[in-house]
């Protein structure tokens, strides 16, 4: 099949973006999106012209890494997968489409579709983690906890960083992410003994770092390749609301 | 050159815990005195770099990608093992480490295996602790699964995701200690040598990937967590990032390879469809305690359904040939991984491989189906299946799902003692970056647990023995020529790849590299391919150097450049894999030599020979390494020719 692209070329964070039009003939319904994307390139170092630049690593939806918005939507058009996932079937012989990066100001672009989503590796460190030392834990089952609630967990814990979330936002705001990681310690035994400091910790880092506000739209849910549900964000806001009676004024 | 596994003296049990007490601690005041580099952050690297930090020491981290939490690590699907004995089903410290020594076919070290096996439990424990939502019975109990050809279940799991939910709590604790001021994280930034002066590691060199920028980072001892190096082969299970280089670069000035040749090839992945082809995606092998392995009984109907014209559900269930079942009656289709590819392997060279290419066979759920219903299946291998279904647009709940072997993991690595430390003094190598503890052949389930162990619990007393050996005053600034040298070099060979300005990209090279190392370096190899593939490598490299096209400058992102480098030192890694595979004159676990095989086609080893593990040294551009041999000595397993029948 032939398709024709237009994908954001931006030198570094200072530089002026642009979409560029590339045309591909000989495209395999079977490929998989960035498996285009490397062919695309192939043909660019052929001519001299600086390759693409994306993120990408695992290849198989679970590192979290690319981040592709297509066709305005992100991770494209399938719903529950990463752009990783995507394959050249999802879309017809002649089809016109758009690659754009992430856009969020806390998201700034490094280089073409390459953003710079530490951001949410700070959160995380605001308070995003069980405050337990290498060798101090007790045997693993003196800790009961319930299928369901083991279940539920994991839901949460299946987040993988990739910013969808924040991408599909009109606000940019990166509640479910947010939400995900305090959800799924706070329902959790051993999460319980911080879970008011974590919330207060990590909304606060979420704001400094310039994400939008929520307003509830659910984008992000549905975009999300792991589908992690609204729920989760109703449960920070519990977990919230519940640290500003206690808060520690963070 | 004396290889000297350092492995203590005294009966098993007791060896890690005698080791332990004699070695030397630093005093709680003075581990602040300490810098301790850390390379990679997945299971080992972000472990390590975590626990170390805890413990008061500096710590430096860096990883390639965005963020610690992407490292390969998180892709590992099916569990983790341990020897808790939860199911009360005859499981202990001792049968793991015994499985783990008879799986990796007798060429492991038994002191090694054994405190595997032992700080196995501990790791279920920290792992809890910090919040690893693992799967759970109804009262609340942790839950396990047979895996991999175990006879007992000791297998712990989140969903199929336990790889993801285990390093998202190493990242956890590493992003804890990042916040106290104990770790400084360097993402996007890629180690390209180590820093060798009088005789011991002091330090790296590394490049920024945004800005381009070549710095140094001096430290008391350097830790490579750097994973494994798959991707030799082009097409893996590997993440696209995963590579040799900080290994490769380590052993160039002076730290040993280990058995290089040892790979393991995975049976169950999704089989190959073109040229156009990225990477290879696992299916797990938890999917063999459900799924029955089959082919056509003949090759004219594997022939029909290459061409369309019979699909696996019309065949009968006596035009089957459920062949791991047939050949092995007591593990079934459970039977190890080497055994189970090489079986793919040869249904299909006998012409009874399915899908197009006839590269394939099949993984069928049916029968599971009918017995426990979809449900049951559903929420075992649920994500599972969904993934296979948006990669091949093939539903496996109606159609069996089609398989073909892949690489997935590499059991050498940089040669360690028992401390984990190389050949270089200072320069340590945790998780499947070194060649320790799993032989020839790694069990499933037992990644996980290696990386972990070597960062939550070996390297936090083995470290410090080192550092109060040498002391805080011991170390080198990045003044130093041998930073300026090394430094220096790393950027003479980027200008160089950036000049050659020659006619082909460097992905064709690696898929050039992957095609000859996958034909006769792969599930099957003679001298007589070996022989061969060497002169090819040898040509391959010299095209390179001379026609390798890479676009761009080194002071911006270039991933082209990044490639390059990594490709570069693939070839020169696969040289030594060939050299490896033709000086072991043997067949074990992934290591399978046609002139040596059983009447009725399984693995020959020959103990008497080479029960030893091959530490390769570097002795400059090329010329021929030198191989130094470690012998192993079994004092607690009887050698015996793996039997799964």
């Amino acid at each position: 099949m032939k398709v024709n692209l237009k994908v954001w070329r931006q030198r570094n964070g200072n530089a002026q973006g642009k979409l560029v039009d590339y045309q591909l003939d000989n495209v395999s319904p079977d490929m998989s999106f960035l498996e285009m994307i490397d062919v695309l390139n192939g043909e660019l170092t052929m001519k001299g012209e600086e390759m693409i630049a994306f993120d990408h690593d695992c290849r198989e939806g679970i590192c979290g890494m690319c981040s592709m918005y297509i066709n305005g939507r992100a991770h494209g058009p399938q719903t529950g997968a990463t752009t990783c996932q995507l394959h050249m079937r999802s879309f017809s012989d002649g089809d016109t489409i758009v690659v754009e990066p992430w856009r969020a100001r806390a998201f700034p672009v490094i280089k073409d579709l390459m953003v710079d989503r530490s951001a949410f590796d700070r959160v995380v460190q605001a308070g995003g983690y069980v405050s337990v030392n290498t060798g101090s834990a007790r045997d693993a089952n003196e800790t009961l906890i319930p299928r369901p609630i083991a279940d539920e967990a994991m839901d949460a814990a299946q987040c993988i960083g990739c910013g969808a979330c924040v991408a599909a936002c009109k606000n940019a705001s990166a509640m479910l992410f947010v939400a995900a990681k305090v959800s799924h310690l706070a329902v959790l035994p051993q999460g319980q003994a911080e879970a008011s400091l974590r919330a207060e910790k990590m909304v606060a880092q979420m704001d400094a770092e310039g994400f939008g506000a929520c307003s509830f739209t659910g984008a992000c849910s549905v975009e999300c390749p792991k589908s992690i549900s609204l729920d989760h964000i109703a449960r920070l806001n519990r977990e919230y609301l519940g640290s500003k009676v206690t808060s520690q004024a963070i | 050159m004396n290889l000297e596994s350092k492995i203590p003296e005294g009966p098993l049990a007791e060896k890690w815990s005698r080791h332990k007490f004699g070695l030397k601690l630093v005093n709680p005041a003075n581990k602040r005195k300490y810098d301790v580099i850390v390379v990679g952050t997945g299971l080992a690297g972000a472990s390590a770099a975590a626990s170390l930090a805890e413990l008061g020491y500096n710590v430096k981290a860096f990883c390639f990608q965005d963020s610690p939490r992407r490292a390969h690590s998180i892709a590992a699907q099916g569990g983790i093992n341990a020897a808790k004995n939860y199911q009360n089903d005859g499981d202990s410290i001792f049968r793991l480490f015994y499985d783990t020594v008879k799986g990796g076919d007798y060429r492991a070290r038994e002191g090694n295996v054994y405190r595997l096996a032992e700080v196995s439990v501990n790791i279920i424990d920290q792992c809890v602790a910090q919040g690893v939502p693992f799967a759970r019975e109804y009262g609340g109990l942790l839950a396990n699964r047979s895996f991999g050809g175990a006879q007992v279940s000791r297998t712990f799991y989140a969903r199929g995701q336990t790889g993801q939910q285990l390093l998202l709590g190493a990242y956890s604790a590493l992003s804890r200690q990042i916040a106290n001021g104990k770790v400084k994280m360097y993402p996007r930034t890629e180690m390209l040598d180590v820093v060798v002066q009088d005789g011991k590691a002091r330090g790296i060199v590394t490049r920024n990937l945004v800005t381009g920028k070549i710095e140094s980072h001096a430290a008391h001892a350097v830790l490579l967590c750097t994973g494994g190096y798959g991707n030799v082969f082009y097409l893996s299970t590997n993440a696209m990032g995963s590579n040799v280089t900080a290994a490769w670069r380590a052993h160039k000035k002076g730290a040993f390879f280990g058995n290089p040749c040892f790979t393991q090839i995975h049976p169950t992945c999704i089989p190959v469809k073109g040229d156009y082809q990225s990477k290879l995606t696992l299916m797990s092998e938890s999917l063999r305690n459900d799924g029955r392995v089959w082919v056509p009984k003949t090759k004219e109907d594997a022939e029909k359904i290459r061409k369309g014209q019979l699909k696996a559900t019309d065949l009968k269930e006596e035009d089957r040939d459920y062949f791991l079942e047939r050949r092995y009656p007591a593990f079934g289709n459970l039977v190890p991984r080497d055994v189970a590819s090489r079986n793919a392997k040869n249904m299909c060279d006998e012409g009874r491989g399915v899908a197009s290419t006839g590269l394939a066979v099949y993984l069928d759920f049916a029968d599971a189906i009918k017995r426990d219903g979809q449900k049951t299946i559903e929420a075992k291998y649920g994500n599972l299946f969904e993934m296979y279904e948006k990669i091949v647009d093939d539903n496996p709940y109606e159609t069996p799902m089609m398989i073909y072997p892949a690489v997935h993991y590499t059991m050498g690595g940089l040669w360690v003692d028992y401390n984990l430390m190389t050949s270089i003094p200072g320069l340590y190598a945790l998780g499947e970056a070194n060649f320790s503890d799993h032989g020839a052949n790694r069990l499933g389930a037992s990644a996980l647990m290696q990386g972990l162990a070597d960062g939550y619990f070996v390297i936090p007393y083995t470290l410090g023995d080192y550092l109060a050996t040498i002391g805080p005053a011991d170390k080198v600034s990045v003044d130093n020529p041998a930073f300026k040298e090394a430094e220096a070099n790393v950027k003479h060979t980027i200008d160089r790849f950036l000049n050659t300005k020659g006619t082909k990209p460097v992905d064709t090279y690696h898929k050039e590299l992957g095609h000859i190392m996958w034909e006769y370096c792969g599930m099957s190899r003679t001298a007589e391919g070996l022989a061969k593939a060497k002169k090819m490598i040898q040509a391959l490299k010299a095209d390179f150097w001379q026609n390798v096209r890479v676009v761009g400058e080194n002071e911006e992102m270039n991933q082209a450049l990044e490639n390059a480098g990594r490709v570069a030192d693939f070839i020169e890694l696969g040289e030594l894999m060939v050299d490896d595979a033709l000086a072991r004159e043997e067949s074990c676990g992934g290591h399978f030599r046609e002139e040596y095989q059983t009447p009725d086609g399984e693995a020959l080893r020959n103990d008497a020979e080479f029960a030893y593990v091959a530490a390769w040294e570097y002795k400059g551009e090329n010329k021929p390494e030198v191989l130094h041999k470690e012998e192993l000595v079994f004092e607690n397993v009887k050698l015996t020719q793996r039997s799964y029948k």
